[in-house]
């Protein structure tokens, strides 16, 4: 039996793991954690359908005031007419259907008509057709922040790679790379989501992407990567000289090992700070995008799509789906934005 | 006499964080008495730079003194007076010299400009009267050609005029204290050696006190009248300059003037402090060297390197920073190559490694050119030509253990038949250069300089190589690191028949291991021979210039 040697030896803390010590003593940091790690367990449960299932469903009425609103009587509230009291009128004499009146009560009664108890408040409210303001914006928080995060891995990597392959072989490599940017930063940001959504949502490429959801985060990743790429690319010209890399050079090690093994974890501090702070920015472009009817598809909701019904409601003085969403994506943006903070702070490697 | 300055009970920590302090210097006293040198000597870490900043009160922002601690100047506490009075004395009373010329100059503006604003500033001469008087000083320091060199920018000094331009600088209002700190480590020995006579020259004719700090005792002995020898923020002994050097009471004042390399012993072994705190007899037994045996390991013609610079929009120069190099290597035996910074030592030993490409000539190994393989070829021969380079704390990556960092040489090259087995290598490995197993699984960021070469070394050794380029190995190591280091790699080489290309600015060290000596000079080399042939009787000029450079403590002044 051979016990592994390594495994039997001391290991002293490493970085990440001092990092974590050190983000533990910042309180603003732990709270944004936890506020981040709150939102992230709500996107899962409201995934896997455990909560806010049935936000599409007319649970209250039309605009529905919260609860701590209380209902409003001033009419305004139904626009439904009541229907005038009193007994039909017996027809059965004159009508030539008469006959099969009782057919068709027994017809009628085959089929169920669960009438739902409208409510006049909801928690939160209720939008124009009496849907829950409440379960829209937990499963608006599903969609933005899958968009955010999604789109930011995605930037992320495409930065990244290009980044270390044209920092570290420079050269005509380099050259090229750099004229890929100049070409994507050379053209307005949102002329180039136009285009993109253009060619994606209803060009020839559309609908091969499958949900809409999908066609956002690629053509968010698609314009954001630029940044990322430039940081990167300006990280590796950097390492790429240092003794270390030279020295992994003169024990053979080949080219992806020193851009992926040696170089990638020196710098990934930098890519991490980079990734966080572009979910914030993306899901506010996730937002932008929505709000301008180039998100995500009509039978799905996001923040995005619940600030572009609020600005019609809100000529009506209906302002809690407003609100609702941008309280949400305030308190997870402000959140999250604290968090890449403190883990910029944590993770200042004051090593070397 | 009372003495100009007088430090007492000196104490500064510094804030590592909310909770902890570190003390750099823990009740250092002693005075400058006026018109003398007085030198501060002592390793890195040792607290002697704290000490000299703590005078001009130029500390950082995390550095609390102990309100017990007192520095007299005419009677007043600098420690006391406010930041307004500070500001006044600074440059006019108290001055200052940087280690690094370069990045102690403002970039864009002239020389003439700084030195003037000097002027301006605290002697409230105007336009004409400073750029008269900046003229004076720079005829006074020494630099060629004063009325161009006035409207020249820092960058177009060498580094040896530019610190010329920094003391024009600090004794332009004549002060009483010039604060020197390592004022010449940056500098190539010839122009060391230069900036020394310049400043002993100044301090006899302005009649001022010159605080030196160095890490180099050598040094000191020739311009000091007093000595301090500081070690973890105490002093260890200080005295009269001939009193330290010709009977030090400290041990590791003993240890320091032994640890040195001379040029005219060669022991076995060098003296480290561990053997003067002990008490251990010094080894009398000279090294002899091996003979060249057999057919040479390696054999260099014609390498040669240009480098294309850019001179204008289209225009392309040549830089050639190696011409023609030829030499030879035979096992177990030390090649010492020196030069100054900018001879091209450090690209012949890049192009050995084939870390950098050769622009013609060959190198052959075993029947083979290496300078012709490709670098998928290369790569065989990689683990047979290894390199340790200067700078201990770059050349290991700070996210690997020290653990990774011995078996990544291993997996590529094969070595051991799984990561167990490679493990086991590794750690016979670190116990070798003389480090505890428990350095497995550490950081080189939890080691310190010495110990990290350690750990390159051991790196190198994994692959078994046959031919190690030490590229200024030493350079970046205390003195006491250094010898301990340099016996390591001669054990090492006596051990597993190592060939080496021992590549060092300092003449003392390539004198002490190397067997043979190219001596280069601006890519050439300008002369070779048996390291004793050429220590003893230097034919080139270049060569004999670079001797007389060498400090040599109190027996030349």
């Amino acid at each position: 039996m051979t016990t592994d040697l390594s495994q039997t030896l001391p290991r002293s803390p490493g970085v990440w793991a001092q990092a974590w010590t050190r983000l533990k003593t910042d309180r603003v940091g732990m709270v944004s954690l936890y506020v981040t790690l709150f939102f992230i367990t709500l996107v899962l449960l409201a995934q896997m359908g455990l909560v806010a299932k049935d936000w599409q469903k007319e649970v209250g009425t039309p605009f529905a005031p919260p609860h701590f609103v209380g209902k409003i009587t001033d009419g305004s509230q139904s626009a439904v007419v009541d229907s005038i009291a009193g007994p039909n009128v017996d027809i059965s004499d004159v009508d030539p259907l008469a006959p099969r009146y009782d057919e068709w009560r027994e017809r009628a009664a085959q089929f169920k008509t669960a009438i739902i108890e409208k409510s006049d408040t909801l928690p939160f409210g209720g939008d124009q057709l009496g849907r829950d303001v409440l379960s829209k914006v937990i499963k608006g928080a599903q969609v933005s922040i899958t968009v955010g995060l999604a789109a930011a891995l995605f930037a992320t990597l495409i930065g990244t790679i290009l980044g270390a392959i044209g920092g570290y072989f420079g050269g005509w490599v380099g050259d090229f790379l750099e004229w890929v940017y100049n070409v994507f930063t050379a053209i307005p940001y949102i002329l180039l989501v136009f285009a993109l959504a253009a060619v994606l949502k209803s060009g020839p490429l559309a609908g091969t992407l499958g949900s809409g959801v999908w066609t956002v985060v690629i053509i968010l990743s698609l314009v954001g990567w630029t940044g990322i790429y430039r940081l990167v690319r300006a990280e590796y010209m950097k390492h790429r000289s240092r003794e270390y890399v030279r020295a992994a050079e003169a024990i053979g090690a080949s080219h992806g090992s020193r851009m992926f093994a040696h170089i990638l974890p020196n710098i990934s501090h930098v890519v991490l700070v980079q990734l966080s702070l572009h979910v914030v920015g993306f899901i506010k472009a996730e937002v932008i995008l929505s709000f301008l009817g180039l998100g995500v598809p009509i039978d799905m909701v996001s923040w995005g799509t619940m600030l572009s019904e609020a600005q019609t409601e809100l000529v009506l003085g209906k302002w809690w789906q407003l609100a609702a969403a941008t309280g949400f994506m305030a308190a997870f943006v402000t959140a999250f934005a604290l968090l890449t903070d403190a883990l910029r702070d944590a993770l200042d490697p004051k090593l070397r | 006499m009372n003495p100009l300055i007088s430090v007492q009970d000196l104490r500064v920590s510094f804030r590592m964080s909310k909770t902890h302090t570190a003390q750099a210097v823990k009740g250092v006293s002693f005075d400058i008495p006026a018109n003398s040198t007085v030198a501060l000597v002592g390793e890195s870490g040792s607290g002697k730079s704290v000490t000299a900043m703590s005078i001009v009160r130029l500390l950082p922002e995390n550095a609390l003194v102990d309100a017990r601690s007192k520095i007299l100047y005419n009677g007043r506490d600098l420690l006391g007076i406010p930041m307004q009075d500070m500001r006044t004395l600074r440059g006019k009373d108290i001055s200052v010299v940087f280690q690094e010329p370069m990045s102690s100059l403002n970039p864009v503006f002239t020389v003439g400009e700084q030195i003037a604003e000097v002027l301006r500033i605290h002697l409230r001469l105007n336009a004409r009267q400073a750029l008269d008087r900046t003229l004076d000083l720079m005829t006074e320091v020494g630099i060629p050609n004063p009325k161009e060199r006035l409207k020249s920018y820092p960058h177009e000094l060498s580094g040896g005029q530019q610190q010329r331009v920094m003391i024009a600088m600090a004794i332009a209002c004549e002060p009483k204290l010039l604060i020197a700190d390592e004022p010449t480590t940056a500098l190539d020995v010839t122009v060391q050696r230069q900036i020394m006579e310049l400043l002993a020259r100044l301090q006899a004719r302005q009649k001022m006190s010159i605080l030196f700090i160095s890490h180099d005792l050598g040094l000191v002995g020739e311009i000091s009248n007093q000595v301090i020898v500081m070690r973890s923020g105490e002093v260890r002994e200080a005295g009269d300059v001939a009193r330290i050097f010709n009977t030090p009471v400290d041990a590791y004042t003993q240890a320091l003037l032994a640890c040195r390399p001379r040029l005219d012993a060669r022991p076995r072994r060098l003296a480290v402090i561990d053997d003067i705190v002990n008490k251990r007899p010094p080894i009398t037994e000279q090294r002899v060297s091996l003979p060249p045996t057999g057919p040479a390991l390696v054999e260099v013609k014609g390498l040669r390197k240009d480098y294309p610079l850019k001179a204008g929009l289209f225009k392309r120069r040549i830089f050639t920073a190696v011409k023609k190099a030829d030499f030879s290597l035979y096992k177990g035996r030390t090649l010492g190559v020196v030069g100054e910074s900018g001879s091209g030592k450090t690209t012949l030993g890049m192009m050995l490694t084939r870390l950098t490409d050769a622009t013609a000539g060959s190198i052959m190994f075993e029947g083979i050119d290496l300078a012709q393989l490709t670098p998928a070829q290369m790569r065989v021969y990689r683990s047979r030509i290894q390199i340790i380079f200067q700078n201990p704390y770059a050349s290991l990556n700070p996210r690997f253990t020290v653990g990774q960092i011995l078996i990544e040489p291993m997996r590529i090259h094969r070595i051991g038949q799984d990561d167990n087995d490679r493990a086991r290598l590794a750690l016979a490995m670190i116990e070798k250069v003389g480090l505890t197993r428990e350095a497995f699984g550490k950081y080189p960021h939890e080691f310190s300089g010495g110990q990290r070469q350690r750990i390159a070394i051991a790196r190198c050794l994994t692959m078994k190589p046959e031919i190690i380029v030490c590229d200024e190995s030493v350079s970046a190591l205390d003195v006491s690191v250094q010898a301990t280091v340099l016996n390591l790699l001669l054990d090492l080489q006596e051990e597993f028949g190592l060939t080496y290309l021992f590549i060092s600015h300092d003449l003392a060290v390539v004198k002490y291991m190397a067997d043979e000596v190219l001596v280069m000079n601006q890519g050439e080399i300008v002369e070779r021979g048996s390291s004793e042939a050429i220590y003893a009787r230097p034919q080139h000029p270049y060569t004999k210039q670079l001797l007389s450079s060498i400090p040599r403590g109190l027996a030349c002044a």
